[in-house]
């Protein structure tokens, strides 16, 4: 059923604009892949691209074994052969079609019976919890609902591929919350092989099987949300994951396994670095004690900002801002002594010059 | 003199259109936030709301004046009687005395002129100052109280409107009435013109209106016409809009565009003489049509396809990409994607393209003038007819019923489609 999706040096102009630079992406059948990046990365450029609602100005697409694109051959599959679905962000249900309509129409292109088409509106609008709404019109519904119509849409004519770009931005915090549930519940049902298109770091953390990061049309990294999360391939990836955000310090690698940051030294276990090096913290890998402690670094609380279920803290020595994540509510003050330490397991260094992760 | 007023209560309404559906487009948000930062309203309309009109305002000026260039009717009534002649009139009195080279300079000449009008339109208010007013998301607009203003200005328009409109009708009935032109005696009342029977004396000897077998022909016509140009126009409106707005950026779309505003700038009578000159032989495989049905549908159609296009494309323009995308990659082909989900999602803009187009050929005199001949008489021309030979009453007759079957025809439409405007016609 499910299939996998090669792409191999994808490259689309608009105009001067390069939207994608020489994209390679392989996704093997049944996983569930974010394209993830700040606005204007080309995501949306790409899935159209796979789609078939764009045409590339270079490069191939596979999907499963079949050749769906190919600049060199001349190759285009129309959209409607790819045996694809796509979900919009604005959901594009048709307005003046009611819901069981919206749903048949693809069915009706593909010449199913009656009976059949029943049967598939019965159970795609069981599968996303919108029984009995055959006979309502788009705009009689709220924008979750929509949205999940516009799923039952896509799920009806049974695509091996599934496509969704940026489908809960335009639901609120708690809803957009409630559907990441159910889509990765209807994906792990289905198993269909899936493109899904986020700005938002936390989405893509929480859904995927691989994220694939992307920034300016360039493909940055392509692994697990595991991976991508602990050693960010480059320091543009470090930056855009992670929430309060990594924390990311100049320095000179001085002799062995220690960096020179400045007011403090930290000890490294990489023997690969040297020279000048970007070290890379996360927050919630900053361990926080009020006492003096045999190797920390003393700071000095600048800001605490409790949310809940944890702590930001921000410390300062010198030049040397630091952000940290506390559990529970934080007890430190404003302009409190603090001791800070570090474990040498969770740095990332990274290269000055080019800003690539040195492996250790 | 008259002539100058009677252009003007004329196009005031075509003015009037293209500055209000400026004004409707602009996002009240704009104003509000002069507003928030503390400006008068009266700072408001000078700083921010006049500047985002007057493209339109002087681009309804430029354009006014283009038309009015062009116009027959109103100078050929009004003016020939004292020698008072138009570029346009000219053009119509040079046919009629065969001298047809004569005709086609003068085409040529307003043609050339309505050109410049539309270049020195293009320069002046350019693309600079054009401002994209809809900006899609959050648009809102608000209608702004007009205070204790609102009364006075509500009772000079409705004056206005009845100086403009009922007073003329009236006067237009008063007159057919009269059995003799300009005897306001009461018994000089009569329906001699509306249903007399034929009688020497009147008229030339031709009956009354009702009775006119001529007459009834005229209007069936007319209608004929009115209805065929006015659904071609619309389809090909959707059409065009829908290939002018798919291709946008391309340059081909521009140019279609482009081409497709061309019969606006040549004024009417011009673009009937340029049609004689096209289709009094045989061209190609065209068989001669002077003389034809077909040909008036052509050359109506041809003459509306600006506003078509226009409407067509802002028809087009609210229909989202990805709506017809989700058709794309359901695997529906061109042809079900705009049967199905398309042309439903446009018909709103056919309607009012329909209507639009309906009503301006019902009355459209200039464009069809040199092309009517008597097997395709129409209302319109009829009037003029009866005008020419002194027939002063028939005329007004036939007015009224031109403009009887226009509101008819505007309600009855109305009725079929709700929502569609003139406004949206004209595709602003
Ligand atoms: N139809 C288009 N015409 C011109 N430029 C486009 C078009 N679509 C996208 N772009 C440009 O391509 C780049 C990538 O866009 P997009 O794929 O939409 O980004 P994302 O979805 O990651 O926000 C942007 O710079 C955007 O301006
Ligand atoms: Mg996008």
């Amino acid at each position: 059923m499910s299939t996998t999706i090669t792409i191999n040096n994808l490259t689309k102009r608009f105009g001067k604009v390069v939207a994608l630079d020489n994209v390679n992406l392989s996704i093997e059948p049944g996983t569930f892949v974010t394209l993830l990046g700040p606005s204007g990365c080309g995501k949306t450029t790409l899935l159209r691209c796979v789609a078939g609602l764009e045409d590339p100005d270079g490069g191939e697409i596979y999907i499963g074994d079949q050749l769906v694109f190919s600049y060199d051959k001349g190759i285009t599959l129309p959209s409607g052969k790819r045996d694809l679905g796509l979900v919009f962000q604005n959901y594009a249900l048709w307005p003046h079609m009611k819901v069981d309509k919206n749903i048949t129409f693809a069915l009706e292109i593909q010449k199913l019976g009656k009976e059949e088409m029943g049967k598939r509106v019965k159970e795609s609008l069981a599968e996303v919890k919108m029984e009995g709404y055959e006979d309502r019109y788009p705009r009689e519904m709220s924008g979750g609902q929509q949205q999940r119509i516009a799923l039952a849409r896509m799920l009806a004519y049974r695509p091996k591929v599934f496509l969704m770009d940026e489908p809960l931005s335009n639901l609120d915090a708690r809803l957009r919350m409630d559907m990441r549930a159910e889509l990765k519940r209807l994906h792990h049902i289905s198993g269909a092989t899936t493109i899904y298109v986020t700005h938002d770091q936390v989405e893509a953390l929480t859904m995927s099987t691989k994220i694939a990061v992307m920034k300016e049309g360039v493909l940055q990294q392509l692994d697990t949300p595991d991976i991508v999360y602990h050693y960010p391939a480059n320091l543009f990836v470090a930056d855009f994951i992670g929430n309060p955000k990594v924390n990311l310090l100049d320095g000179v690698v001085n002799g062995k396994n220690v960096v020179n940051i400045g007011p403090f030294k930290l000890a490294i276990d990489n023997i690969n670095a040297t020279g000048k090096v970007v070290v890379s913290i996360r927050p919630e890998d900053i361990t926080i004690s009020t006492q003096p402690v045999p190797g920390a670094v003393e700071f000095s609380a600048y800001s605490v900002l409790p949310s809940g279920a944890d702590s930001t803290i921000i410390a300062r020595l010198g030049e040397v801002e630091l952000t940290i994540r506390e559990m529970g509510i934080s007890k430190i003050k404003m302009d409190q002594k603090i001791w800070l330490t570090f474990d040498p397991q969770t740095l990332n260094l990274y290269d000055k010059e080019s800003g690539n992760l040195i492996a250790s | 003199m008259p002539i100058i007023i009677c252009s003007a209560l004329h196009y005031y309404t075509f003015f009037f259109l293209f500055v209000s559906a400026a004004l409707m487009s602009i996002d009240s948000n704009l104003e509000e936030a002069g507003d928030l930062m503390g400006a008068s309203r009266g700072r408001i309309l000078r700083k921010i709301t006049f500047p985002l009109v007057i493209p339109a305002i002087l681009s309804g000026v430029i354009m006014t004046f283009s038309k009015v260039m062009g116009t027959f009717g109103g100078p050929n009534i009004l003016g020939l009687p004292v020698r008072y002649y138009v570029v346009a009139t000219m053009i119509r009195g040079s046919m009629a005395a065969q001298e047809k080279g004569d005709a086609f300079v003068l085409a040529i000449v307003l043609i050339l002129f309505a050109i410049t009008t539309i270049s020195l339109n293009q320069r002046l208010v350019g693309t600079r100052r054009s401002y994209e007013t809809i900006g899609g998301r959050g648009f809102v607009a608000r209608l702004n109280k007009l205070g204790k203003m609102k009364r006075v200005l509500f009772i000079a328009v409705i004056i206005f409107q009845i100086l403009v409109i009922a007073v003329p009708i009236g006067l237009l009935l008063y007159n057919t009435l009269m059995l003799i032109d300009g005897n306001y005696s009461l018994n000089n009342l009569t329906l001699q013109h509306w249903i007399g029977p034929r009688n020497t004396v009147y008229n030339h000897g031709e009956p009354g209106v009702l009775r006119n077998p001529i007459i009834y022909s005229a209007a069936w016509n007319s209608i004929k016409l009115a209805l065929w140009t006015a659904f071609c126009t619309a389809l090909l409106g959707i059409v065009l809009g829908y290939a002018i707005v798919k291709g946008r950026g391309t340059r081909l779309s521009k140019l279609v565009e482009q081409l497709a505003f061309i019969p606006y700038i040549i004024p009417g009578i011009a673009f009937g003489a340029v049609y004689i000159a096209m289709f009094a032989r045989k061209l190609g495989p065209i068989p001669p049509l002077y003389g034809t049905f077909a040909l008036l549908v052509i050359v109506s159609v041809t003459k509306h396809i600006p506003f078509s296009s226009r409407s067509g494309v802002s028809a087009m323009m609210q229909v989202g990409r990805e709506l017809e995308e989700a058709g794309i990659v359901a695997g529906a082909n061109v042809w079900q994607r705009f049967r199905r989900i398309i042309f439903p999602l446009t018909s709103s803009g056919f309607m009012s393209g329909f209507l639009m187009t309906f009503i301006t050929t019902m009355r459209e005199l200039s464009l069809i003038i040199l092309l009517v001949t008597p097997t395709t008489q129409l209302l319109a021309s009829q009037t003029m007819q009866y005008t020419e030979n002194g027939d002063g009453q028939e005329a007004n007759a036939v007015i009224l019923i031109l403009i009887a079957i226009v509101v008819l025809g505007n309600f009855i439409i109305g009725r079929f489609s709700r929502g569609s405007s003139l406004q949206k016609g004209l595709g602003m």
